[in-house]
């Protein structure tokens, strides 16, 4: 088994969902999360918001990433699989790739 | 069932519900001259709510989550922003003091009566008194009032905008209204709610689902009328009782294949008792007063068709006796024709028929409303006037919007006797 991150970006867009959309949103993450669990594939996972600082040469801190909403990263997970392709059929059941949202998958690099 | 179903039912709009909420208590707390920044405030909670739940599971109290997080966000604005200008120092640290007081469960129910007598302003057209009360108190999107609706968003966009800003413009201060002004405003209330309930009950055009969201928030904004210390009016108990009473039948009018099956051949074992019951509690609860509304005597036609045990054994001249007693109330042509229906009933067709014929503007009503025409088939029908039924009943199916009725009106044209030509 190896590690893969999740990245999330885009998706339901916050600003004009309705509350009926966003509870129906969550409850679609809800139940992928729990089947994820339910296999004993999900390791961590955490939602990020919007604002955020950089850091960079100097210790010169600046405002954000600014990216367009729909290329933020809205979150991640870290999940167990056999290889990349059964990370990529596990990322196939994301609630937000219908609504336009993206699922990077990336190998985390063993030593 | 599985976990993740059984919190999905308990929470089953709860955040259209919760924002209705929170949008009347922070717009009370800040005025509803900020009723822009409310309603940001409360996306934001929901967006955080939205973040945080999808990954981590609900909270034990949600509904408090939001209330709570809603309110640090309003509290840290009023802190932050120039919003206070109109207050002083002092009046505005004594506001965020007292601003928990704005979030005890009475105070919550009392903000949301007052932002429906805000959205249901009697000088507002009809048209944005619904869209407003919708968006405001019943957390609708834009999108989704148009669905219920059947108009496009930019219409309902602008019967907002145009709302909001007669509120704006008139400072309407959000209140429950006192001594005479309550009845008269309580009238207009009841009519919006009236129609909404109408609108999802009887427009067959708009999707299932949405259609019953619009009851169920026509139920929960009367309820809150009819539970108000204050307000505890007769004729508000009397719209309730006859929007449960006709609520209990909902899922009997379709079949599986969302054919319409009509009262006659409707399932009774299928209505919902427990809305009969309570339909009835507040029918008898609004009886104790004095003044007989329209909504009083159209609860009690509901309560006869909800009593009776098969069709056939319907109290038809109880009936009669009701619809004249609410064309006394309220003439109108449906009225008229449902009235005529009774007739029928009462083997009274060709009264039946005269009585429909006889309807001022009878003939710019068959042109334009299938109903008319649909009854006017049935009742040739019976007298075997083939020629004629057909005749109606092919108009009924050229003017209805509605598949299922255009299927309903086909069925009972090929039932009829072939024509020897």
């Amino acid at each position: 088994m190896a590690s893969f991150m999740f990245l999330f970006r885009g998706g339901l867009d916050p600003q004009t969902a309705s509350p009926e959309e966003m509870q129906q949103n969550m409850h679609k993450w809800m139940s992928w999360v729990d089947d994820l669990k339910k296999k004993g594939v999900y390791k961590a996972g955490e939602a990020l918001l919007p604002s955020g600082k950089s850091l960079h040469k100097n210790q010169v801190v600046t405002d954000g990433p600014y990216a367009e909403s729909k290329e933020m990263i809205g979150g991640f997970f870290i999940v167990e699989a056999a290889d990349i392709d059964a990370a990529i059929s596990m990322a196939a059941d994301c609630p937000d790739l219908v609504l336009g949202g993206s699922v990077e998958v990336r190998d985390v690099m063993v030593f | 069932m599985n976990n993740t179903d059984a919190t999905a039912k308990t929470v089953d709009h709860l955040f259209r519900r919760q924002a209705g909420k929170m949008v009347a208590v922070l717009s009370h707390l800040f005025g509803l001259d900020h009723l822009q920044l409310v309603e940001d405030v409360v996306q934001d909670s929901f967006i955080r709510a939205l973040q945080t739940w999808k990954l981590h599971g609900l909270p034990n109290n949600p509904e408090a989550w939001l209330l709570q997080t809603a309110k640090h966000k309003a509290i840290d604005l009023l802190r932050k922003q120039q919003l206070h200008k109109r207050y002083t120092q002092e009046d505005w640290i004594e506001k965020i003091d007292t601003a928990d007081t704005f979030f005890h469960e009475q105070e919550i129910a009392d903000s949301q009566l007052r932002m429906i007598f805000a959205c249901c302003h009697p000088a507002l057209k009809a048209e944005d008194q619904i869209a407003l009360t919708l968006q405001i108190v019943s957390g609708f999107s834009v999108s989704e009032i148009a669905r219920a609706l059947l108009s496009n968003e930019a219409v309902i966009q602008k019967r907002i905008f145009r709302a909001k800003k007669f509120l704006r413009d008139n400072q309407v201060i959000l209140e429950i209204p006192s001594g005479k002004e309550l009845q008269q405003r309580l009238d207009t209330v009841c009519t919006v709610l009236y129609v909404l309930f109408n609108e999802g009950y009887h427009s067959l055009k708009a999707e299932e689902l949405i259609r019953h969201d619009l009851c169920a928030e026509a139920m929960r904004c009367c309820k809150l009328l009819t539970e108000h210390p204050l307000i505890r009016e007769y004729s508000a108990q009397a719209l309730l009782a006859l929007m449960c009473l006709h609520a209990a039948r909902f899922d009997s009018r379709m079949d599986n294949s969302n054919d319409i099956i009509l009262l006659e051949a409707q399932d009774r074992s299928l209505w919902d008792k427990e809305l009969i019951r309570v339909g009835f509690y507040y029918l008898n609860l609004s009886a104790s007063g004095k003044h007989i509304s329209a909504y009083h005597i159209e609860a009690a036609i509901a309560s006869e068709h909800m009593i009776a045990e098969t069709f056939s054994k319907t109290n038809w001249d109880r009936l009669l006796d009701l619809y004249d007693m609410l064309l006394q109330v309220k003439p109108s042509p449906v009225i008229l024709l449902n009235r005529a229906v009774v007739l029928a009933q009462l083997q009274q067709t060709e009264a039946a028929i005269a009585s429909i014929l006889s309807i001022p503007n009878i003939d710019t009503l068959i042109r334009t409303q299938a109903i008319y025409s649909a009854v006017l088939g049935d009742l040739y029908k019976r007298l075997s006037n083939t020629v004629k039924a057909r005749e109606y009943l092919i108009n009924a199916r050229s003017l209805t919007p509605s598949l299922a009725e255009k299927k309903l009106f086909q069925q009972r044209l090929d039932a009829l006797p072939a024509q020897n030509n």
